[in-house]
């Protein structure tokens, strides 16, 4: 650090985080002074204006480099693709924090458990239920967890990135044990995350070590500059970065280490898989990226191959093991398996824009694709939670059957979803995953490219038997689309579909105002 | 005029009829459909008296879409854009003239205002297919158009319509997808220049220029010809199209293969030849094989159905054989005929499947075996049939026969032993023709059809054939006006190949006699 360090530019360039660090703080406090009546509304209105006033903070920094980081050894680097990505972060938060609020659909309660401590089928929990307790911490944790996440994908020091990891990470852990219904399910979920979850950790820590002893540093782009000219063994590194990638590989669900993401997705509170599947996505696939090109991007050619073999395993497992699927939810997992796949191939491609060479970059493409993944997620797991059979969220296929027939709005709107994550043109899936393909393709892995579509036509298989099932079948007896939802899911199913249909109709605005994030700020880029 | 969209108006006025259907409740809905497909008929037809022969693409519409990567929304279409869009908006009322009630009279499945407002979808998205002139656009109708014709296929069919839509999206989207490779590849190529287009004039330019010759070029041709393959059915991958027409509705079938299918023939002329030149040149003895495979195979097949409707898709794939052998041929005449081949194709097709479609609704059967002599007790619909069949056999006289006859001629002179043993097929064709004729309508009337089939065809039925067959005979005693716009295009094509060594073959007569 220099002398003149200027902290004024400092607060603002990390005034999101501030904001809602702040928040979450704030919040904690509510938890403690406000009585019990009052917080779930309160925790509600004060989470979604953290996650506002954050945003617009963004909004205000962004296209404004003067307010972005100016110092090559910061912590944090507050560089356009952290500023998209935040972006994308907050608006899926705040979306996720309205899941979260929706009680309607629940039958008056929420979808959490009212005493997470009580035993499943206590005295305790009852008593806990006819008190009607209510966990409103978990807009505390999620705020924590979104900041953590914001961390996360702008550290430009491993050691922050690793506290970013936790700090992420542990809310997660509590949050998805939290079930109101099938309570014993949520907390297996729970622990088999946090088990997990501290192996990848401590897989990503001795990593870090490793390439410590390398580069002798935790700034990225020291490293970064360090590769080739290190007096250490590189062997050092190779098995540092594999280690840090076994643990953000972890994050983001990709094969060999996707095993908890269908038990998780599974057990966790719906509203809560929403926010995992979409939000611990787009940092996890942040934080890899920046990684791999500022702080490695000179070892490229080691770890290229390496994520290519790993996306390839992704988009097969996440798109074969959801081919036997009978449970919706478990299907939406293997799906989000299968797209953490596509995005690796873009990551894999890193797509860079040199002299003479237009178009997108692996950056915003991945960025855009996160967008499109995003809304429809979003929207498809908002969904789930209105098909019930007497209060009880239905998520097997067999229990869909008809569906389409019964409900036509349902119908069309989930097919709608369907159709954007099979890629199909028209809808926001298919601009996606032009994007990341065309990222590969421009990066020299045009063959990688070809082996993600046609992967894609194996998990477009099951996409499209939900739709079928939902149509062609005829309808059984029993669960039907609660017609009772409140406005909160109602906003998310209504951007989601808005959204999904128009970024795939005109994708121009979105894709030109992510073009802007088109590379991570290193060393000599000033 | 030239300021009015007349593009975007023809193609999003099915798509608004579409969204209409939504609302529309009972019978309504039916005639509400039907008057969306006969505006959109007019329009076309005044798009068609306006289109001016020989001066390229016409009705230019631009505006920017994605500048990001360089795709632009621009319409436009030249002879053989012309004729795919009137082939589209004549056939889909015909279609549901034809299929008026059909939905209705069979239970448990979809109503028949579900099936006017997916037709109309089709037809805006199929329209949208023909016009596109930014690779991008094309590609993104080119795979939207699946799902209607998904739910066209899986929602109204027969018993085996479930696994049959399946079947078909998955062959389509394989294809589809491997396309959609080919196409970032021309992003990468051009972004690679500076500045990403997918503009087709430019893109023409730049081929013209030699940028997509080498290896580069040839695996982008791969990709848009297996999609188009798979599409316009070619053997071996044609064995979807059976399968989809056999468990459709006609009206779903004849959708299907009259126009969808198109598609497929279309974007080899306009994508591969067009963009491609150096490489559809180096393909041509494969693709010339695959498609006498198809002629052949596609016609024995057909002669060995026992099953109406998949008699009538395996003569599609024999028929759509001639039209891709008549474009790789690459010469003027093979080119032209070719093209007036698929709108020919598409107009007997139709009024074959339709006409075997009110066979199968009285008999409630599609086994060729389950018929005999049904001329005496339906003369009327006996007629009909052997006129379409006469038609798909290429009866001089019908407008398929000109356009065969160009295919062959042309294919001859540039490849001689292609077209002599191509010429077989036109035996064939006239032996499945006959023999289903024969089998079903002539001999003496058994119990069930005297049980079954007990009234000719009626008013509505027959006024939704009787078009098509005016058209099939006026364009075969007159086929200039139809040639007059296709020729253009074949010349303008033959421009982009001659500079890779193909040569339009010298008359074969010897000086001095003419």
């Amino acid at each position: 650090m220099n002398a003149t360090f200027d902290y004024g530019l400092l607060i603002v360039a990390i005034a999101p985080i501030a904001i809602v660090f702040g928040g979450a703080c704030l919040s904690l406090l509510a938890e403690a002074v406000m009585p019990r009546g009052a917080r779930w509304g309160t925790q509600l209105v004060l989470s979604l204006v953290v996650l506002i006033a954050a945003l617009v903070a963004s909004f205000m920094m962004w296209g404004n480099p003067q307010t972005l980081a100016q110092d090559q050894t910061a912590m944090l680097m507050v560089d356009p693709p952290a500023l998209a990505m935040w972006m994308l972060l907050l608006v899926f938060g705040a979306l996720s924090m309205l899941l979260f609020a929706e009680r309607a659909v629940y039958g008056g309660v929420s979808a959490f458990t009212p005493s997470g401590a009580a035993i499943p089928g206590s005295h305790d929990e009852r008593a806990a239920s006819e008190a009607r307790f209510e966990h409103s911490e978990v807009f505390t944790l999620a705020l924590f967890s979104i900041a953590g996440m914001m961390m996360f994908l702008a550290s430009n020091n491993l050691l922050m990135m690793f506290v970013a990891l936790e700090i992420m990470s542990l809310p997660l852990y509590l949050l998805s044990g939290l079930g109101r219904r099938r309570r014993l399910l949520s907390q297996e979920a729970a622990l088999k995350y946090f088990l997990l979850g501290s192996l990848a950790s401590a897989f990503f820590l001795f990593g870090v070590a490793l390439v410590f002893g390398y580069a002798g540093s935790f700034n990225l782009s020291v490293i970064d500059a360090s590769i080739g000219a290190s007096p250490i063994s590189y062997a050092v590194l190779i098995a540092g970065i594999l280690m840090m990638l076994v643990g953000l590989l972890f994050k983001a669900g990709a094969v060999p280490f996707h095993n908890w993401v269908p038990d998780v997705y599974a057990g966790a509170p719906t509203p809560v898989t929403a926010f995992m599947a979409v939000c611990t996505k787009i940092a996890a696939v942040g934080g890899i990226m920046r990684v791999l090109y500022v702080g490695l991007g000179a070892a490229r050619w080691d770890w290229q191959p390496v994520l290519a073999v790993v996306a390839i395993l992704t988009m097969l497992v996440g798109g074969v093991l959801g081919l036997v699927q009978t449970d919706v939810k478990r299907l939406l997992a293997y799906s989000s398996i299968a797209h953490a796949g596509y995005i690796l191939v873009a990551i894999v491609g890193a797509a860079q824009l040199g002299t003479g060479v237009g178009g997108m970059t692996s950056v915003s493409a991945v960025t855009f694709y996160l967008l499109t993944y995003g809304v429809a997620t979003l929207g498809a797991f908002a969904m789930l939670t209105m098909v019930r059979d007497n209060g009880a969220e239905v998520t097997q296929m067999s229990g869909w059957a008809g569906l389409g027939r019964k409900s036509p709005m349902f119908g069309v709107v989930m097919a709608i979803f369907m159709l954007s994550f099979t890629g199909i043109p028209l809808t926001a899936g298919f601009m996606g995953k032009w994007a990341v393909f065309a990222a590969a393709f421009q990066g020299g892995w045009g063959w990688l490219a070809l082996v993600g579509v046609l992967l894609s036509v194996v998990s477009a298989v099951y996409y499209l038997r939900v739709i079928a099932v939902m149509f062609f079948r005829e309808p059984v007896e029993g669960p039907e689309v609660v017609p009772g939802f409140s406005a909160a899911t109602l906003i998310v199913v209504v951007l989601g579909v808005i959204a999904t249909v128009l970024l795939g109709i005109v994708p121009g605005p979105a894709m030109g105002f992510l073009q802007q994030a088109s590379e991570f700020l290193r060393i000599g880029m000033m | 005029m030239s300021t009015f969209p007349w593009l975007t108006v023809t193609a999003v006025l099915p798509l608004i009829g579409a969204l209409v259907l939504v609302f529309v409740k009972g019978s309504m809905a039916r005639i509400v459909g039907l008057a969306f497909s006969l505006v959109t008929l007019v329009l076309s037809i005044v798009m068609a008296v306006a289109f001016t022969p020989g001066e390229g693409i016409q009705f230019v519409e631009e505006a920017p879409w994605i500048p990001a990567i360089g795709a632009s929304y621009s319409l436009g279409i030249d002879g053989m854009g012309l004729l795919m869009v009137l082939l589209t908006t004549i056939l889909v009322p015909v279609v549901m003239i034809a299929t008026w009630d059909d939905p209705e009279t069979t239970t448990g499945r979809w109503t028949s205002q579900s099936f006017f407002g997916l037709s109309l979808l089709l037809e805006g998205l199929a329209l949208y297919v023909f016009m596109a002139t930014d690779v991008l656009l094309f590609y993104l109708f080119f795979e939207a158009t699946l799902i209607p014709m998904y739910f066209l296929i899986g929602g109204f069919g027969g018993a085996k319509r479930q696994a049959a839509a399946l079947k078909f999206l998955l062959f389509s989207l394989v294809g589809g997808l491997v396309m959609l490779v080919a196409v970032i590849g021309i992003y990468a190529v051009t972004a690679g220049l500076g500045q990403p287009t997918y503009n087709l004039g430019t893109l023409q330019t730049l081929a013209g220029a030699g940028l997509f010759d080498g290896n580069i070029g040839r695996w982008l041709f791969a990709g848009f010809f297996i999609a188009f393959a798979v599409k316009a059915p070619m053997v071996p991958v044609h064995t979807w199209l059976p399968d989809a027409a056999e468990a459709s509705t006609p009206g779903g079938a004849t959708l299907m293969v009259s126009v969808l299918d198109k598609i497929g023939t279309f974007g080899m002329l306009r994508f591969c030849l067009g963009l491609f030149p150096e490489a559809s040149v180096w393909a041509t003895p494969l693709v010339l094989v695959l498609a006498l495979i198809s002629v052949i195979y596609g016609a024995m097949a057909a002669i060995g159905q026992r099953n109406l409707m998949r008699l009538v898709a395996f003569t599609s794939v024999s028929h759509f054989g001639f039209i891709v052998m008549g474009i790789f041929a690459m010469t003027t005449a093979g080119l032209s005929g070719s093209i007036f081949y698929m709108f020919n194709h598409g107009l007997s097709t139709a009024a074959l499947f339709l006409v075997v479609g009110y066979l199968i609704k009285r008999r409630g059967s599609a086994d060729v075996a389950a018929f005999g002599g049904v001329e005496k007790v339906a003369p009327v619909m006996a007629g009909f049939l052997l006129v379409s069949g006469l038609s798909a056999l290429g009866l001089p006289g019908m407008s398929s026969f000109v356009s065969e006859f160009m295919v062959l001629a042309g294919t001859f002179a540039s490849h001689p032993w292609i077209g002599a043993i191509a010429a077989i097929g036109l035996v064939l064709a006239a032996l499945y023709v006959t023999n289903m004729y024969q089998r079903t309508m002539t001999g003496p009337v058994t119990e069930q059809v005297a049980a079954t089939v007990r009234t000719d065809l009626n008013g509505r039925e027959r006024l939704a054939i009787i078009p098509l067959f005016a058209l099939i005979l006026v364009l075969g005693f007159f086929p200039q006006p139809a040639l007059e716009v296709t020729e253009p295009v074949a010349d303008r094509t033959m421009s982009v190949v001659e500079a890779y060594g193909v040569a339009e073959p010298a008359p074969q007569i010897p000086e001095g006699q003419n």
